[in-house]
């Protein structure tokens, strides 16, 4: 009984759940540098309410980072707010990429969500979209528990501290790269077209190597998208 | 508890810039029909800016990390994504341990 092709529109608890378990690597994957960020934080003279509303409000980890390291009183708020459009410019060119797969979310529920897209979640959001069709229920099933955790563990790590001392002996911060890796074969698969990633990924190192902070990710990822505009044909109606 | 109203007005700007991208790349393409060039570019954004994120670490932190990488990618050739993530994990952990 060929099922996938008879079955009903996705459930929506079902697809949710989905999401969740496909997130579970890089819900575990976080948590240690979620306590960092917590503790970092609380060393800045940061509150637990304090920390817990950043991660609500931002919800962005990088620019998080670097705003609790420019973290000083009188706050130097037009920095942070600067690095931070900086850092998250990259977010300009996810939700281009996602918008054409968010057909199905009607208007408001996809400004609703853009709130929640994070590398992580979009880039398995981007996995879903390419193998087939992307509901809200998945996407949200990504997405919630995620940002959940985030501020959860990030306001555990202000109340408790330093204990977490290097989250690289354990290799939590190659999760991340090795998740990316794995739905960048995947997608791979389906465009075969290496030269924004070639591209990307020379722009990226150059820009690391020579700017400060995370800006080599915008950098790269212009670079690549530049690269798969620039490699663009017309399509010929010759036979 | 604490809350300074310095520290909310920061994040609130911070949350501003933030969801201004966030939602700004998908008010353009709402916008704007997309040509075929425009399309194409937006159909390298997944992979160009994948790549870029890991970059740094897959080719310029150590051997550990690239090979960890390729270690990664043979598994997830053939096995489960769970399978690659967890082989990528080990292998840098007992890579970094042999090469420290």
């Amino acid at each position: 009984m060929p099922e996938a092709a008879t079955a009903p529109a996705h459930r929506g608890t079902d697809e949710f759940l989905l999401g969740a378990w496909q997130m579970l690597p890089l819900l575990i994957a976080v948590v240690p540098f979620a306590l960092i960020m917590g503790a970092l934080c609380a060393e800045k003279g940061m509150s637990p309410l304090e920390t817990a509303l950043m991660g609500a409000l931002v919800f962005a980890g990088s620019s998080q980072f670097v705003a609790a390291g420019l973290w000083q009183h009188p706050i130097p708020m037009l920095a942070i707010v600067a690095s931070t459009a900086l850092i998250n410019s990259r977010h300009l060119l996810m939700g281009a990429a996602l918008a054409p797969s968010m057909g199905a979310f009607g208007r408001p529920r996809s400004y609703l969500a853009l709130f929640f897209m994070a590398d992580e979640n979009w880039a398995m959001a981007m996995r879903r979209a390419a193998a087939g069709h992307l509901t809200a229920s998945y996407y949200f099933g990504l997405s919630v528990p995620f940002y959940l955790s985030w501020v959860l563990w990030t306001t555990i790590g202000n109340l408790i501290g330093g204990v977490i001392a290097d989250p690289k002996r354990f290799g939590f911060d190659f999760a991340f790269a090795a998740v990316f890796l794995v739905i960048l074969l995947s997608l791979n698969k389906a465009r075969r077209n290496l030269l924004p990633v070639a591209v990307s990924a020379a722009a990226a190192l150059a820009a690391w190597k020579l700017l400060p902070g995370s800006a080599y990710i915008f950098v790269g990822g212009l670079a690549g998208t530049l690269a798969g505009a620039l490699a663009w044909q017309r399509p010929s109606h010759a036979p | 508890m604490r809350l300074d109203p310095a520290t909310l007005l920061t994040w609130l700007g911070m949350m501003a810039v933030t969801y201004g991208a966030r939602a700004g790349g998908y008010w353009l393409v709402q916008r704007y029909a997309l040509s075929g060039r425009v399309k194409a570019a937006l159909e390298a954004v997944p992979m160009a800016v994948l790549t870029a994120i890991i970059a740094p670490t897959v080719l310029a932190t150590g051997p550990a990390e690239t090979l960890a990488a390729v270690a990664t990618l043979v598994i997830a050739w053939r096995l489960p994504a769970l399978a690659a993530v967890a082989g990528g994990v080990v292998t840098v952990v007992l890579l970094r341990m042999v090469m420290a």
